[in-house]
């Protein structure tokens, strides 16, 4: 059960955004580039979804994370 | 947090080894996604790289992969192709490493129009040996070999696979993330040489010499350099000498080596010992 402690899991009824923090090397491209800034940075500069119910699923954080560290689930 | 990436690489290899932000995640995840979409069998797939960053990507998927020597990338996969038509063959190189050091393989196989995928990451520099200029370095642009700033003209790698008669040839960035996985699976898709180059980042050794330190600030920079075709044409030739035009610029049928070379042998075969 390893895997499921270093995974964070932020859900509504809707999306599920998942943070892998330990492939994470907050590198700020998923905050930067969110269209509805959904995410925000921790104090290791980490993102953490703070206005998720402002997401539309675009998942353009989880294809542009260059290390596979965030998940967008429930879109199509 | 199980999503189609995780079928085809090799887990206990991540966290990756490249710097925070370095596009080349961002390139294997949309060759991943573009693979996926296709549905090829994993075992089918062969992933050859040269050496640079970029060459590392080979370590992280889980397809038949070979890390080979400086430029040759091309004339490996090409061996292969050769002995196993069958095999699908992406190859992955660095600018250095394919305009470079691997210029003189990359014009022969685009002339051979081989069934290769070449997947070119350009990030304007060599950046594992510490910032030399590439010949993919923009005009005036600094690299630690370069202090005052670039004197020579970079290579159009656009125009060059398409003067040395590649079958496809494309560009995208890592910025236009959706746009770059249907370029690389329409290039996989083609029988023939087909070419992507991918305007990549590299804050570490290109950004730092470049006024643009963060890797935010490198790709709004990819982003604000980056013109669609058609937009292109409206621009006067000033502008043009520092943006990078994006698209797919070639898409032609041409019969591949392969093909030729399998009725060569069936010509050979015909004639026999007697002739």
């Amino acid at each position: 059960m390893k895997e499921n402690k270093l995974i964070e899991i932020y859900q509504n009824d809707s999306v599920k955004i998942s943070v892998r923090k330990e492939w994470c090397k907050a590198c700020g491209i998923c905050i930067e580039f969110c269209p509805k800034d959904v995410l925000a940075a921790d104090e290791q500069g980490k993102p953490i979804p703070i206005n998720i119910n402002e997401c539309i699923k675009c998942s353009l954080c989880e294809l542009r994370c260059p290390d596979f560290a965030i998940t967008v689930e429930g879109g199509e | 947090m199980k999503t189609v990436i995780n079928n085809y690489i090799r887990e206990e290899m991540f966290p990756n080894i490249w710097c925070p932000g370095c596009g080349n995640g961002i390139v294997l995840g949309a060759i991943i996604r573009a693979i996926d979409d296709l549905k090829w069998d994993k075992n089918k797939i062969a992933m050859i790289s040269g050496i640079g960053c970029s060459s590392r990507i080979t370590g992280y998927v889980d397809f038949c992969t070979m890390n080979t020597t400086h430029g040759r990338a091309l004339p490996f996969a090409t061996g292969i192709k050769m002995a196993n038509p069958n095999m699908k063959v992406v190859v992955v190189m660095g600018d250095g490493d394919c305009s470079a050091i691997g210029g003189n393989h990359f014009i022969h196989a685009a002339r051979r129009n081989i069934d290769l995928t070449a997947i070119i990451i350009n990030n304007m520099i060599y950046g594992m040996t510490g910032g030399q200029y590439s010949p993919l370095t923009p005009t005036k642009k600094f690299g630690t070999t370069a202090p005052y700033g670039n004197i020579d003209q970079s290579f159009d790698l656009v125009k060059l696979a398409k003067a040395a008669g590649a079958s496809y040839v494309a560009r995208g960035t890592v910025y236009h993330v959706r746009q770059l996985t249907s370029l690389i699976k329409k290039a996989l898709n083609k029988k023939g040489f087909s070419v992507v180059e991918i305007i990549s980042d590299c804050p570490i050794s290109y950004g730092k010499m470049n006024k643009m330190r963060t890797v935010v600030d490198m790709l709004k920079w990819i982003k604000d350099m980056s013109v669609s075709k058609k937009a292109w044409e409206d621009l006067s030739p000033e502008e043009k000498k520092e943006k990078f035009v994006i698209g797919e610029f070639l898409d032609i049928d041409r019969p591949d080596y392969t093909e030729l070379y399998s009725k060569v042998m069936e010509e050979a075969q015909k004639m026999g010992v007697s002739r």
